[in-house]
């Protein structure tokens, strides 16, 4: 059913359709609209949950590590200094094989405090070993949920999956969803079948000591993992499609990159706004594409160096960096098209930083920067007087 | 050993029958060193609450000499996730269980070291309690972070040496008093806290056998020697830690619904705080001659005497 709802509101149906047994979570700017919403379901006994109030970001994470663990499916959602809170817990999750959902409302990192969107928080976590996603829209956020499930609960894959959504520019838009109905869903998605649990039937243990003789092979088969995962990404967004008729790519989107010369690489809702410039631009007959990175991790270098092959020149736009390095996408599309002969043009930009704002005029000036010459790490719109 | 005692506790009666060979939950051959009052407490505690509980474990020595990949010496579901969130941990299993319809019939315990419950865990630990999971949250304090190699931690004593809070010219050791845990616990308004000691295994069992048939969150604190932190001899565990209760030093005790209802007299069996002391390498440091030592040695008979006020222990 259409419904014009919050993006908040579109993660929180989704979260409902999928059944979980288990939601904890902790209160911050941005994402706090999404548990609002899920308390009050669990309230109204639309979802039949049990909704667990923490004492820290920290504790919702622990929470949902344990909900998993013995078997059940459970979620939370956070954002920048809450993520990095649950920070320890992220990394355990992962490396428990524990298939628990988190949705990110992806926001800046303090100092200076700042709670606007940008994608510093999720790149802080990007060495956890979780699947990340990135949505382009409420309808994708919405539609994500009940892949990304399918997805981390696939038993040969047995990973967490990070739901990364732009915060107020998505959560807080209001816009039309069609929401999934619950038999639609059911059909879509299985109840959860763990591969390992706790259970006094039959006792495991669960987070052992491992050795120096161990550790190496349980992290090679994490790796394994993730790496295993991008068909069955790539199988989930295409039986998502065949079954809703909804498509937003797989691991990876483009859009009018044929014949491209200048290709935009950017991912989350500037994807939008980067589709409308690309119209703009293909209008004033100026060669541009766009590709969409979807599955940040893992990281489709083999996807996103076929899509870029035939490009002169790529303009990377971040929303996050590595400070004392550079930009992250920047450096690690450059390490993919390295195993391969393609030599596009690269330029890197940081772009809408702390929530600045993104208009198609900076994505303009954007690409008359790389026509001119190849740029490195710019930071676009930067106010320069105030820096020199 | 000793009889430290004039009234000890009632000996079980001597069996006629073979007992049947009974499977520890916490099975032998782990790698905790010999005579270590931890490793000890679990297998007590485990055996009380019996093979239908799941268990959540701190990191700690508990979780590190008890399952090197590939051993474990778990006989029941348990899982070890970080060093502060096993309260967490075990509400989400409570929590999990129950949106499961799996949760009847069975027992969750969260545990931990000192360090994981009373210092780095307080916020997890404060959560569970608070929202009223029917979890037990058992931690065993040896007084120091033993696993790190025995630095100090909220519970270690006052004027013990810890690598983190050495004797030295101008230290006598541990700068604070033991942090007052039970009645934190209390203060959340719980059903059941009590305090025990692996000096009195029969006394922990039918404590942790009592905590379980209360619905609700319940906390015991369990006094565990450490030969190798503490410095005493391996087979003195069990010495060392009746010494702790019947200097007064720590207070056996249980608490139901906040208020104090049953206490571990000494009586008459009531020893100097020096007894205690003297038996360990960590307190060593206070019987150097001259008044200042004498001094601190009263600080310590003060704590054991006004532990012995507020709880009538004698
Ligand atoms: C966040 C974090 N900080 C520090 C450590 C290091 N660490 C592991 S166990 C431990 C001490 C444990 O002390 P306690 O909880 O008293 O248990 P014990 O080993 O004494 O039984 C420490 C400091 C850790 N694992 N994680
Ligand atoms: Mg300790």
């Amino acid at each position: 059913m259409r419904k014009f709802i919050e993006g908040s509101m579109a993660v929180a149906e989704a979260v409902k359709l999928c059944r979980p047994h288990v939601i904890s979570a902790y209160p911050i700017t941005p994402q706090t609209h999404i548990v609002e919403h899920l308390s009050q379901m669990v309230a109204d006994g639309e979802v039949n949950a049990q909704f667990i109030n923490v004492e820290s970001e920290f504790g919702a994470a622990s929470v949902v590590l344990g909900a998993s663990a013995a078997g059940g499916r459970a979620f939370s959602a956070t954002t920048s200094q809450g993520l990095l809170l649950m920070g320890e817990v992220i990394f355990n999750i992962a490396g428990l094989r524990l298939p628990v959902v988190i949705t990110v409302a992806n926001r800046s990192i303090s100092a200076p405090i700042n709670i606007w969107n940008d994608h510093s928080d999720a790149m802080a976590i990007r060495d956890a070993g979780w699947i990340m996603l990135f949505a382009e829209d409420n309808q994708e956020a919405h539609d994500m949920h009940l892949q990304a499930y399918k997805i981390g609960e696939t038993p040969e894959i047995s990973l967490p999956v990070m739901i990364n959504m732009d915060g107020f520019i998505l959560t807080h838009a209001f816009e039309g969803v069609d929401v999934i109905s619950q038999e639609e869903a059911d059909s879509f998605l299985p109840p959860f079948k763990p591969a390992v649990h706790l259970d006094v039937k039959n006792p495991v243990t669960m987070g052992v000591l491992a050795e120096p003789q161990w550790y190496m092979e349980a992290r090679c088969r994490m790796q394994e993992a993730l790496y295993e995962s991008r068909p069955v990404i790539k199988q989930a967004a295409r039986d998502f499609k065949g079954k809703f008729g909804r498509w937003y790519g797989d691991v990876i989107d483009t859009y009018r990159i044929d014949g491209a010369e200048t290709v935009f690489v950017a991912m989350g809702s500037l994807i939008g706004t980067l589709k409308d410039a690309v119209d703009d631009l293909r209008g004033k007959g100026e060669k541009v594409g766009l590709l969409k990175i979807r599955c940040f991790r893992p990281f489709p270098g083999q996807e996103i160096a076929e899509a870029l092959k035939n490009t002169r020149r790529v303009a990377i736009m971040e929303k996050a960096f590595s400070l004392g390095a550079s930009g992250i996408l920047g450096d690690e599309i450059k390490a993919a098209l390295y195993a391969t002969p393609y030599r596009p043009e690269i330029s890197t930009f940081f772009i809408g930083l702390g929530g600045r704002d993104i208009p198609k005029s900076s994505i303009v000036n954007v690409y008359n920067q790389v026509k001119a010459k190849q740029q490195n790490n710019v930071f676009v719109d930067l106010k320069t007087e105030l820096v020199k | 050993m000793r009889n430290l005692e004039t009234s000890t506790e009632k000996a079980p009666k001597p069996k006629k029958e073979k007992e049947p060979v009974v499977e520890w939950l916490l099975a032998a051959g782990h790698r905790a060193c010999s005579g270590c009052g931890e490793a000890l407490g679990a297998k007590l505690v485990m055996d009380a609450a019996g093979p239908n509980t799941y268990v959540a474990t701190a990191t700690g020595c508990l979780e590190v000499f008890s399952t090197p990949y590939p051993e474990s010496a778990w006989r029941m579901p348990w899982i070890h996730s970080l060093f502060e969130n096993s309260a967490a941990v075990a509400s989400g299993i409570e929590a999990s269980l129950i949106a499961q319809g799996r949760d009847k019939d069975v027992n969750i315990i969260a545990q931990g070291g000192d360090g994981g419950t009373a210092d780095i865990g307080i916020g997890c630990l404060s959560g569970m309690l608070e929202r009223g999971h029917n979890i037990l949250y058992v931690c065993y304090d040896n007084e120091a972070y033993m696993n790190t190699g025995v630095q100090r931690s909220g519970l270690t004593p006052f004027d013990a040496r810890t690598s983190t809070s050495p004797s030295g010219k101008l230290s006598w050791g541990n700068k604070t008093n033991k942090k007052d845990l039970p009645a934190i616990a209390a203060a959340h308004h719980i059903p059941y806290v009590a305090t025990a000691t692996v000096g009195y295994p029969n006394d922990l069992m039918a404590k942790v056998k009592k905590a379980l048939s209360i619905r609700g969150p319940k906390y015991i604190q369990v006094h565990v020697p450490c030969p190798l932190g503490w410095i005493h001899p391996s087979d003195m565990t069990i010495e060392v830690a009746k010494l702790a209760v019947l200097t007064g030093l720590i207070p056996i005790y249980e608490m139901e619904n906040g208020v104090v209802t049953k206490v571990r007299k000494i009586g008459k069996n009531r020893r100097p705080a020096e007894e205690y002391l003297k038996v360990q390498g960590r307190f060593r440091h206070l019987f150097a001659k001259g008044a200042d030592a004498e001094e601190e040695l009263e600080k310590i008979r003060q704590i054991a005497e006004a532990n012995i006020k507020r709880f009538g222990l004698v």
